[in-house]
């Protein structure tokens, strides 16, 4: 069941279709297979690529001998860094808009290998089977170089990153005195924790179809989160026109952050498409998909001191990730646990370690899963050693402003989350012992956590067109990667309008359109919804003044503010007799098309002025054998704080899929690289497990109340990442109230229960 | 000095011919002169250009190429084209009946079983599979049943409650596939 928060006194039209749940405007093309994804487009001439890998981490290629491939009646070429054509030399030219500091990787650019699976040629043949055969005798060889993959043999050996990538702030400076506090506190918590590196796995392989058009021109259906992030990438690195090139990514088979950079694979397709005048297609295979960038792993300390009321007197977090040798990957993984709770004495510290493998790469609430999970375990202990109920440990530190920099929340109703999402799950009925529940063979464990994330905002532009016959087409360069844009945007435009869903198309995944940021980070409501409402707000003013041209307008002596946009009608607030239908506007003034364009830009004053951000509260019963170890999470109560909601049912949907990635992180994602090679051991989807439908019990989500005028001019904040955020944690505590075995290390495998059950 | 690595060198052998293979597509006879190293899958995707049959992994690890074989779900990358020759394919693109779409089509929808879509079309096939087993008649055992099909999104409980309702609409043992 889903709560649907009502507003009262927001909505502009009370029963428009803003905060309705509203079916997938995309869902019949989705069901029917009519929905085309980036491997799905050809030409005639279209011809297939293979990429090789690597066969060592590190070192270099000293000879390539790829005459038994070219051999192969049908095979076109082999590209390598032999052959390849003059690229971009500045980093720059290589940059794109998620590329932290540093000098990203350039495919077939030299003889040099930086990580495992790095790309080292690519075959083109008529045919996939034969590019795949042909890859094959493609003969390599290499001088090995001693690497460095083990991030905790190397966790000594330590840099503190700066503001080296967007987004990314560096933890906050210590307040008060936390190691002296620390000492002093009666009750104390100390723990390491670690997370394994995990990779994105979107279902859909990461690809791209080139078309090469007679006049020269590329149409690139690449699978990205942002299609105008990666037309730069290709006109720069290939030094090539912007009108030249137009990439299109109108569905993308999901990312969770692996479409944010541009991959390898568009970079392959467009060096042939470009050498050889002709269209391709170079798909990735499945082991391939861990041949770039992944959450990184994580080893993490968190010290907790408390007095024996619970009052938290010092906190400290202490992170250690790994990044490559070229780029500083950082996300934000301790600045939580200073917002998270109010306490005087906090270190919070970060820092990176060198490791011989390709750039990290954000995934799904990027640092927030990996550091909140750390804090609300040893909060979860804390709580333990207190003999205090975790619930009312959280509600005893409470923070009403952010602690780490004095600001106020634009609004946080993290407290009814706690009370909701407790009353639904019935908290009140847990026995607060370990093994003090079970049934049969399996013990039960209840447990919870909060989470948190940025409300973000960017800038985006939206188009809008409104035709004489009523239907209006909306557009920004926006993606969906299966998070609901195309719904929740077609939502927007219809409520500021009036107009039914069916008249209105939200067109994305295309650079040509009017400029919008990556789709990241729960930020696409926000930035591009904003942009969305603003360029039909103008199409709403147009109308009004067309209206008043009319010479019988019904609508005469009344002020803007006080007519009502509904059911394809201007109508009179307090007299809804007087009305006057869109398309007799247009007509009638003998207007064939309105069109605007507008550009939204974040509240910066009310900004700067708080903090902004989604909360949660997430409880978890795990089921636990006994005997086996084996861990089945069997309830899910995800309550939810993200202002308003635009659409129930996606947003729920947002929410469920998040939490089944919490199941992941927290039991089944672990990528486990064997260090006397650096490479991943288990790259492909039988090995490296992610949660089926049998792991997955019903999740019950509820979206709290919550109003918030200042995020942005839809009151909405995104919900995209924080389903996720407390998720492994709960699990966690909720293991350790079934078992009484403390594991701190991501995911909980049953073999890590089992010893501490013995 | 570090060792010297080299990928071995396997033995060449030339492409093989291709060789007819004859299937009936969604109620279509389609003869096809296809490499017999050819997948079902990539016979519908490449040679047929129904590209409603997913790609997810190629080696039968996350069921996004499920389709249905004479009423039967296989996954269309563990089998060649040609051992499928003379029999009934039925993919996505053929659970549509005109501008009418299958009760499980309507189903995930209505039930917001999908985010990406990618998944969607081998679940929906492998859900019609399930239903003319006739195997499944708990929520447990259509989760247990439909585990051959990843969806990376975590639509897995609009999944079950999606076919839950067609299932109900078609009753446990009806025909599933056409």
């Amino acid at each position: 069941m889903t709560a649907i928060p009502s507003i009262p006194g927001f909505l502009k039209e009370p029963n428009g279709p803003i905060g309705k749940p509203v079916s997938r405007v995309d869902g019949r093309k989705k069901v029917t297979g009519d929905a085309h994804y980036a491997a799905e487009f050809t030409l005639p001439d279209l011809a297939h690529g293979y990429i090789v890998s690597s066969a060592i981490a590190r070192g270099r290629i000293t000879r390539i001998d790829a005459s038994a491939a070219l051999a192969l009646p049908g095979v076109i070429h082999v590209f390598t860094h032999e052959n390849r054509p003059s690229l971009a030399w500045f980093d720059r030219k290589w940059k794109d808009d998620d590329a932290p500091k540093g000098s990203p990787f350039r495919p077939l650019y030299d003889a040099e290998i930086h990580h495992a699976l790095q790309p080292v040629a690519l075959v083109i043949a008529e045919s996939f089977e034969l590019a795949r055969y042909a890859a094959r005798l493609v003969h390599i060889e290499y001088e090995a170089a001693p690497h460095q993959t083990d991030l905790r043999a190397n966790r000594a050996n330590t840099f503190t990153p700066g503001k080296d990538k967007g987004g990314f702030e560096p933890p906050p400076k210590p307040r008060g005195n936390p190691e002296q506090a620390f000492l002093d506190s009666p009750v104390q918590v100390d723990a390491e924790f670690t997370q394994a590196a995990e990779y994105h796995n979107p279902m859909e392989m990461h690809a791209t179809t080139v078309l090469h058009h007679d006049d020269g021109t590329l149409t690139v259906h690449d699978k990205t989160q942002g299609a105008q992030n990666c037309h730069t990438y290709i006109c720069n690195v290939f030094g090539l026109s912007k009108s030249a090139v137009r990439v299109m990514s109108p569905f993308v088979g999901g990312a969770f952050g692996s479409g944010l950079r541009p991959q390898h694979q568009l970079f392959m397709a467009m060096l042939a498409a470009t050498q050889l005048k002709r269209s391709i297609r170079v798909e990735l295979s499945r082991p391939q998909m861990f041949s770039f960038g992944h959450r990184p792993e994580t080893i993490q300390r968190v010290a907790l001191g408390a007095e024996r009321d619970g009052t938290l007197r010092a906190l400290i977090h202490e992170a250690v990730q790994e990044s490559s040798q070229n780029e500083n990957y950082v996300e934000i993984v301790v600045n939580w646990s200073g917002q998270q709770y109010a306490c005087d004495n906090v270190r919070l510290d970060y820092k990176l370690t060198r490791l011989d493998v390709h750039t990290p790469l954000d995934q799904r609430a990027p640092g927030a899963a990996t550091g909140v999970p750390a804090l609300e375990i040893a909060m979860d202990e804390l709580a333990f050693k207190l003999g205090m109920d975790p619930l009312e440990l959280r509600l005893k530190n409470y923070a009403e402003t952010d602690p780490n920099t004095g600001t106020p929340f634009s609004s946080k109703e993290l407290r009814a989350c706690f009370r909701q999402g407790a009353e639904r799950f019935g908290w009140a009925k847990r026995s607060p012992a370990p093994r003090s529940m079970r049934e049969g063979r399996e013990l039960i464990g209840w447990g919870m956590a909060a989470g948190v994330w940025d409300a973000m905002q960017g800038q985006a532009a939206a188009k809008a067109v409104l035709g004489v016959d009523g239907k209006l087409v909306v557009s920004s360069a926006t993606a969906d990667i299966g998070t609901g844009t195309y719904t929740v945007m077609t939502q927007i435009a219809a409520d500021v309008l009036g107009l039914p869903i069916e008249e209105v198309t939200f067109c994305l995944g295309d650079s040509s359109l009017p400029t919008a940021p990556i789709e990241g980070g729960s930020w696409t409501v926000s930035t591009v919804g904003s942009a969305v409402k603003a360029v039909c707000d103008r199409v709403r003013s147009q109308l009004f003044t067309l209206a008043g041209k009319l010479e019988d307008n019904p609508l005469k002596g009344v002020a803007e503010a006080d007519v009502l946009f509904a059911d394809g009608h201007l109508i009179v607030r307090d007299d809804r007799s007087r009305r006057l239908s869109i398309t007799d506007v247009m007509r009638g003034s003998g207007t064939l098309s309105i069109e605007e364009e507008a550009r939204a830009l974040p509240y910066l004053l009310a900004r700067a002025r708080h903090t902004f951000a989604t909360h949660s509260a997430v409880f978890v019963e795990v089921r636990v054998d006994e005997d086996l170890g084996t861990i089945r999470v069997a309830r899910v109560v995800s309550a939810i704080a993200a202002g308003r909601i635009i659409n129930p049912k996606t947003a729920r949907s947002q929410i469920q899929g998040a939490v089944v990635w919490g199941i992941g992180m927290g039991l089944e994602e672990e990528a486990f690289t064997d260090h006397r090679l650096g490479r991943v051991m288990n790259h492909d989807y039988a090995e490296y497990h992610v949660p089926v439908n049998a792991d997955v019990p019903d999740i019950d989500v509820l979206f709290v109340e919550e109003h918030d005028d200042m995020v942005n001019a839809l009151g909405a904040k995104g919900v995209g990442e924080i389903g996720i955020v407390g998720v492994p944690a709960a699990i966690a505590n909720a293991i350790h109230h079934a078992t009484g075995v403390r594991v701190r290390d991501f995911p909980i495998t049953l073999d890590k229960v089992l010893a501490g059950l013995r | 000095m570090a060792p010297l690595k080299a990928s071995p060198r396997p033995a060449v052998v030339p492409p093989p011919a291709p060789i007819p293979v004859t299937l009936t597509v969604n109620g279509v006879e389609r003869t096809l002169h296809l490499a017999p190293w050819t997948t079902l899958l990539d016979a519908l995707r490449l040679h047929l250009e129904l590209t409603g049959t997913k790609k997810g992994c190629d080696h039968g690890q996350c069921g996004a190429c499920t389709v249905l074989v004479d009423g039967r779900r296989i996954n269309a990358c563990l089998t060649l084209a040609a051992m499928q020759d003379g029999r009934k394919v039925t993919t996505i693109e053929g659970l549509t009946t005109g501008d009418s779409l299958h009760p499980l089509q309507d189903a995930f929808i209505e039930h917001d079983a999908f985010q990406c879509g990618y998944c969607t079309p081998g679940q929906i096939c492998s859900a019609a599979g399930l239903i003319a087993e006739g195997k499944a008649t708990t929520d447990d055992e259509i989760r247990e049943l439909m585990s051959g099909n990843l969806c990376r999104c975590g639509a897995y409980p609009n999944i079950v409650a999606a076919i839950r309702q067609a299932m109900t609409i078609a009753g446990p043992k009806a025909e599933g596939a056409p």
